[in-house]
């Protein structure tokens, strides 16, 4: 547990994130650090998309597999990395 | 079954060694060719033949009906929470969060992730991997060898029965929407259920008008008003002009009364430049000009009659078929009629009779199009019957240049807003001209056709570079054209202003010299009138002429007679005076 959190810590100190969704397979946001609405909509949206680049990935070579997604974006990118049973959903903001 | 085989050996046999002997060759067979056998067989052609040993599998094309889909938005609610958990309860989330970050698998995951997660986000903050490099450097437009113009989207009548696309009009903002208004020129064409609606399009979607526009009478000419994106005017078929805002629906706000409009159908409708961003004018065959104020549509604020003879009587005057208005020159604007005169007229004449300034003819049919180039104002651009021809103001009895006469009649044209020298013009055969006269007089520099039918209206975009065609069977196209013919060349403006003054001073001198002409003669024609009078006053009556004329053709012939007589005799005279002089000599 303190691991975790100590993970977080981590990530949310550096330069330029802006929040931490975890979200699980059924699309619950577990942990947040920005407001409900948007995290609801994050979650949603965002499985989707996961769910169809995996099966895209698969696809083309079923022994492949979906390690990351970046969305990168004008004003910021969703970064998001896959697993089984939950992803991780970190949104970034990278100028210099 | 088993196969047996049974092979027997004497024991005193087995181990003996082998005793080989040489022996020398024996010939056992030997079959000579025959060559009598070659006559039972002939000698066949060799010939390629493929073979190939896959599946045999044949290509078909299919196209389904075009699907009609529409855009529409997700609203996301929360879900995915497990039945006993209730979304809406604070506690009830929060313990369950509780319990899934307690989960070992949730912790595993979690670490890897993060680890992950970490790396790139590193990566990110040390270089950016999208930046651009030279984006200071700025890209040096090239001249591409060929101007080319190619379709980039088709925008077709939705009705059954198909109307012509007559007139365009681009949204003055950003030009991402079309209005095009139809209606159906061919007299007494118009069916029952022919609709009378106009539509407004967005560039975008070409499967469904993003807006329709329902008039009283069908729409020949449609604008939007430049100073407001949400007003248009529009001149309809039975002479009535009506005005709409977009966001109040497709009803027109406002008609003009069935009395004070015009009596034929409203061809050209205009915003004029005002305070009030109200104003508006508008022509039509039957020879009237009106102004309007869309506030007050129940009759026109000033009306002018095209009558050349400047006595306002309507039988006299013009049917006009096109306006022009320069909003540089508030106060001048210019008709184009039916009888393929150009008048210019002035506005702030205080007399209807000092309103027409003066009239440019030339054409030999009704004037579709007229436009002042944007650059030169001075000079203007006409497109009628077979030629599309470019006027000074200066000069009233010709133009200065003219395409040559082309197959096909010319339906309607306009000049170029980037480029001053190019001008585009439509045609009744379905093509489209691009026209640039510093590069090419004769022909036009780029032509294509655009579609079968004919083709009836055409409107640039502001910049130049999008341009819209309406044909008869009310078909809108979007063309893009190359960038070289809508970007500035270097020195265009000052090759173009040379060219038009050396055309220019080209029709000065000749109509000087003209009217040179034309004085003597009436000097000449003077000076005989008056040695008539002289001689007794010739009454001007036809049959005198006449009789006159036939004198003196009299006169002539018999002078020439008398003449050819006298010479005669003369050559005999000689003749004989010579055969006399010959007998002398013999």
């Amino acid at each position: 547990m303190a691991e975790v959190e100590e993970t977080l810590k981590r990530i949310q100190s550096q330069k330029g994130v802006q929040a931490i969704i975890i979200v699980n397979a059924e699309g619950i946001p577990v942990k947040t650090t920005l407001d409900n609405s948007s995290t609801v909509q994050y979650a949603g949206l965002i499985h989707q998309l996961v769910m169809k680049a995996r099966s895209t990935v698969r696809d083309i070579d079923p022994q492949n597999d979906l390690t990351f997604l970046r969305v990168r974006s004008k004003k910021n990118e969703i970064m998001i990395a896959p697993d089984k049973d939950y992803f991780l959903i970190v949104i970034q903001n990278p100028t210099e | 079954m088993e196969i047996v085989y049974v092979y027997t050996k004497k024991r005193s046999e087995f181990g003996r060694q082998c005793n080989f002997s040489d022996k020398p060759a024996e010939l056992h067979v030997d079959i000579l060719p025959d060559p009598s056998l070659t006559d039972n067989f002939i000698d066949r052609d060799p010939c390629d033949v493929a073979i190939q040993c896959t599946q045999e599998m044949s290509e078909h094309e299919v196209n389904t009906e075009r699907f009609d889909c529409e855009p529409c938005g997700i609203n996301h609610v929360e879900g995915g929470w497990p039945k006993d958990v209730n979304s809406q309860e604070m506690e009830q989330t929060i313990r369950y969060r509780k319990k899934v970050e307690k989960d070992e698998n949730y912790v595993n995951t979690l670490m890897q992730l993060g680890s992950h997660m970490e790396h790139c986000i590193r990566q990110n903050n040390t270089i950016d991997i999208y930046q651009e490099y030279f984006e200071e450097e700025e890209i040096v437009e090239e001249m591409e060898g060929q101007p080319s113009a190619k379709t980039v989207n088709v925008f077709r009548d939705p009705n059954e029965v198909k109307r012509t696309a007559t007139s365009l009009s681009w949204h003055p903002d950003g030009s991402c929407k079309l209005a095009v208004a139809y209606s159906s020129m061919e007299f007494q064409k118009v069916t029952k259920d022919m609709s009378y609606d106009s539509y407004i399009w967005d560039l975008e979607n070409t499967n469904k008008p993003e807006m329709t526009l329902k008039p009283v009478s069908p729409l020949v000419c449609l604008e939007y008003n430049p100073k407001d994106s949400h007003i248009l005017i529009g001149g309809s078929y039975n002479g009535q002009i009506a005005y709409w805002d977009t966001r109040k629906g497709s009803q027109p706000v406002e008609m003009s009364a069935v009395e004070h409009s015009h009596r034929d159908p409203v061809y050209k409708v205009i915003w004029l430049q005002s305070k009030t961003g109200t104003d508006s004018f508008s022509a039509s065959t039957d020879g009237q000009v009106l102004w309007w104020d869309i506030r007050k549509m129940s009759e026109p604020t000033e009306r002018l009659v095209l009558d050349p003879s400047k006595k306002g009587n309507l039988d006299n005057a013009l049917g006009a078929f096109s306006l022009e208005f320069e909003t540089t020159m508030p106060t001048k604007f210019m008709v184009g009629t039916e009888q393929g005169v150009v008048v210019s007229c002035n506005r702030k004449a205080k007399t209807p009779a000092e309103k027409i300034v003066c009239t440019y003819s030339g054409h030999y049919g009704p004037i579709y199009a007229l436009q002042r180039n944007p650059f030169f104002p001075k000079n203007f651009l006409t497109v009628a019957d077979w030629t599309a021809r470019i006027w000074s103001e200066d000069i009233r009895d010709s133009s200065i240049m003219w395409t040559k006469y082309h197959m096909a009649y010319l339906s309607d044209g306009c000049w170029s807003p980037a480029r001053p020298s190019v001008f585009f013009t439509v045609k009744m055969d379905g093509t489209l001209d691009i026209w640039d006269f510093l590069f090419k007089q004769n022909d036009p520099t780029l032509s294509l056709k655009v579609c079968d039918e004919a083709l009836y209206s055409l409107r640039v975009q502001d910049n130049g570079r999008f341009l819209g065609c309406g044909s008869q069977l009310g078909t809108a196209t979007l063309l893009e054209i190359s960038s070289g013919l809508c970007t500035l060349q270097k020195n265009e403006k000052a090759l173009a202003t040379a060219m038009f003054e050396r055309e220019t001073k080209r029709e000065k001198i000749l109509e000087a010299c003209h009217r040179e002409m034309r004085l003597k003669e009436r000097s000449r024609s003077e000076q005989s009138k008056e040695d008539e009078a002289k001689d007794g006053e010739a009454e001007e009556s036809a049959e005198e002429l006449v009789a006159c004329a036939e004198r003196e053709f009299y006169e002539v012939v018999e002078a020439e007679m008398k003449k050819r007589g006298k010479d005669d005799k003369k050559e005999k005279e000689k003749y004989e005076g010579k055969d006399g002089c010959k007998e002398k000599e013999s």
